[in-house]
């Protein structure tokens, strides 16, 4: 202790110096508007670096989240867009009312639980009735592709019978020349990119390439894009041409889907089957 | 001797301040060249000062000026940074024991030592006063040529003064 006196006052001009002028420093920075203002703008530019870089790591755990909002304000985008794409121009009203003409609205729900090794697969997603989900409505998902068909809802959940089930046929078209078949999965071929197409009309050419979308006549609205064909003419022995079809859709990394909510769906079911739904 | 050094400090201090307050804060030479007269006071402090009494009228010297030149610290700053530098420069340059001068003038210390005395003391102090005036390195090139202008102006004022009291003090 008494060698740090010693110390402190042999070398008292220096350690003056430093108190007086920090002082001084002080005094600069405090009172004089200019350099505050440079002080507190590098101290900001210094701040708001380090917040940029953990806003970085925080983003990152954000993620999930983020993901969440954007594929509902996909969902309610693209509702829109069909809004505006689907007036039917034939009709001899003027008034475009769009909130009837909207036949389909999608609603975004997440992949809760997915299988693709079994024959006949189900997938689960986290909207329920009390979202507005029934039955046999259609599933899409979010980049390309036909999922496949709404099979159980509770009030919070809903399974989907996907395109990998052997109950699943969905109404296609090729594109080209709308041809009309039907998709299904399975009948010895267990690729989940793979799928066949059935019961096309004899004299239709069918061509490797061949862009398949949906018809439109089921449960899904027309035009979705389904896959290509990647094998023509398989023999069958009935009277219709197959087909093998290369999915857009990989079922594999599915974690979005949008399930579309058909307005005209009963409407649809009731005229054309009166007696039974009665 | 002792009272009498202490009333010719405080008259210096106040003539030195007059002036520099009330002369030379309106000159300038393209605003580049303004001298700063009043460091001379701490310059001729004598030499038997207390280094913490020499602070603190640094300090306070640099205070007053900030106040009507209202850059406050700014002064008081370079102030305590010429005070530092005298000290130094007396301790490295002079034998304390055997100073027998009362303190550090043209009259007493010789032409030599003194303007080397000045030229450091003036100039650390100037450097300090213009960079925290300034508070950005990218004039660099600007602060530092009113600061080389200005130093040669105070130096040459400081220079003349003395010479003016030169055969006064040396009696």
């Amino acid at each position: 202790m008494r060698n740090l006196w010693i110390f402190i006052s042999r070398y008292n001009a220096f350690f003056l110096f430093i108190i007086f002028f920090i002082v001084g420093i002080y005094l600069t920075v405090k009172n004089n508007s200019y350099q505050r203002s440079v002080t507190l703008n590098s101290t900001n530019e210094i701040v708001g670096t380090a917040y940029e870089r953990l806003n970085v790591f925080k983003r990152y755990l954000n993620l999930g989240m983020v993901n969440d909002s954007l594929a509902a304000e996909n969902a309610k985008l693209k509702t829109r867009l069909l809004g505006l794409t689907t007036i039917d121009s034939a009709k001899d009203t003027k008034v475009i009312d769009t909130t009837t003409n909207q036949q389909y609205t999608y609603l975004a729900a997440k992949v809760v639980k997915n299988s693709i090794t079994l024959r006949n697969n189900v997938m689960t997603v986290n909207k329920g009735t009390l979202d507005g989900i029934e039955a046999n409505m259609a599933v899409i998902s979010p980049q390309r592709g036909v999922v496949g068909f709404i099979r159980d809802v509770s009030p919070h959940l809903a399974t989907i019978q996907s395109l990998l089930h052997k109950d699943t046929k969905i109404s296609v078209v090729i594109k080209k020349n709308n041809a009309i078949g039907s998709l299904v999965w399975g009948d010895g071929n267990f690729d989940i990119k793979k799928a066949f197409i059935k019961e096309v009309p004899n004299h239709i050419k069918m061509s490797i390439g061949d862009t398949i979308v949906t018809s439109g006549y089921g449960k899904f609205p027309a035009g979705i894009l389904v896959g290509r064909l990647s094998k023509t003419n398989i023999a069958t022995n009935d009277n219709f041409l197959s087909g093998e079809v290369s999915l857009f859709n990989d079922f594999g990394t599915l974690q979005y889907v949008y399930v579309i909510k058909d307005k005209l769906a009963k409407e649809q079911e009731t005229l054309e089957n009166p007696v039974k739904l009665k | 001797m002792n009272s009498r050094l202490i009333i010719v400090n405080v008259i210096r201090w106040f003539i030195l301040l007059f002036v520099q307050i009330f002369l030379l804060k309106n000159m300038g030479f393209y605003d580049l060249s303004t001298p700063f007269i009043y460091v001379l006071f701490l310059l001729l402090l004598p030499f038997g000062i207390p280094n913490i009494v020499l602070y603190l009228l640094a300090f306070g010297t640099g205070l007053t000026l900030d106040t009507f030149y209202d850059t406050m610290g700014v002064h008081a700053t370079a102030c305590v940074v010429l005070a530092f530098v005298r000290i130094s420069f007396i301790s490295i340059s002079l034998n304390k024991d055997a100073i027998d001068d009362p303190e550090p003038s043209l009259s007493y210390m010789g032409f030599q030592w003194f303007s080397l005395y000045a030229f450091l003391c003036v100039i650390t102090h100037h450097l300090v006063l213009f960079f925290l005036e300034t508070f950005r390195l990218t004039e660099i090139g600007y602060t530092l040529v009113r600061c080389g202008l200005s130093c040669i102006l105070t130096l040459l004022i400081i220079l003349l003064v003395e010479f003016i009291f030169y055969k006064r003090t040396s009696r």
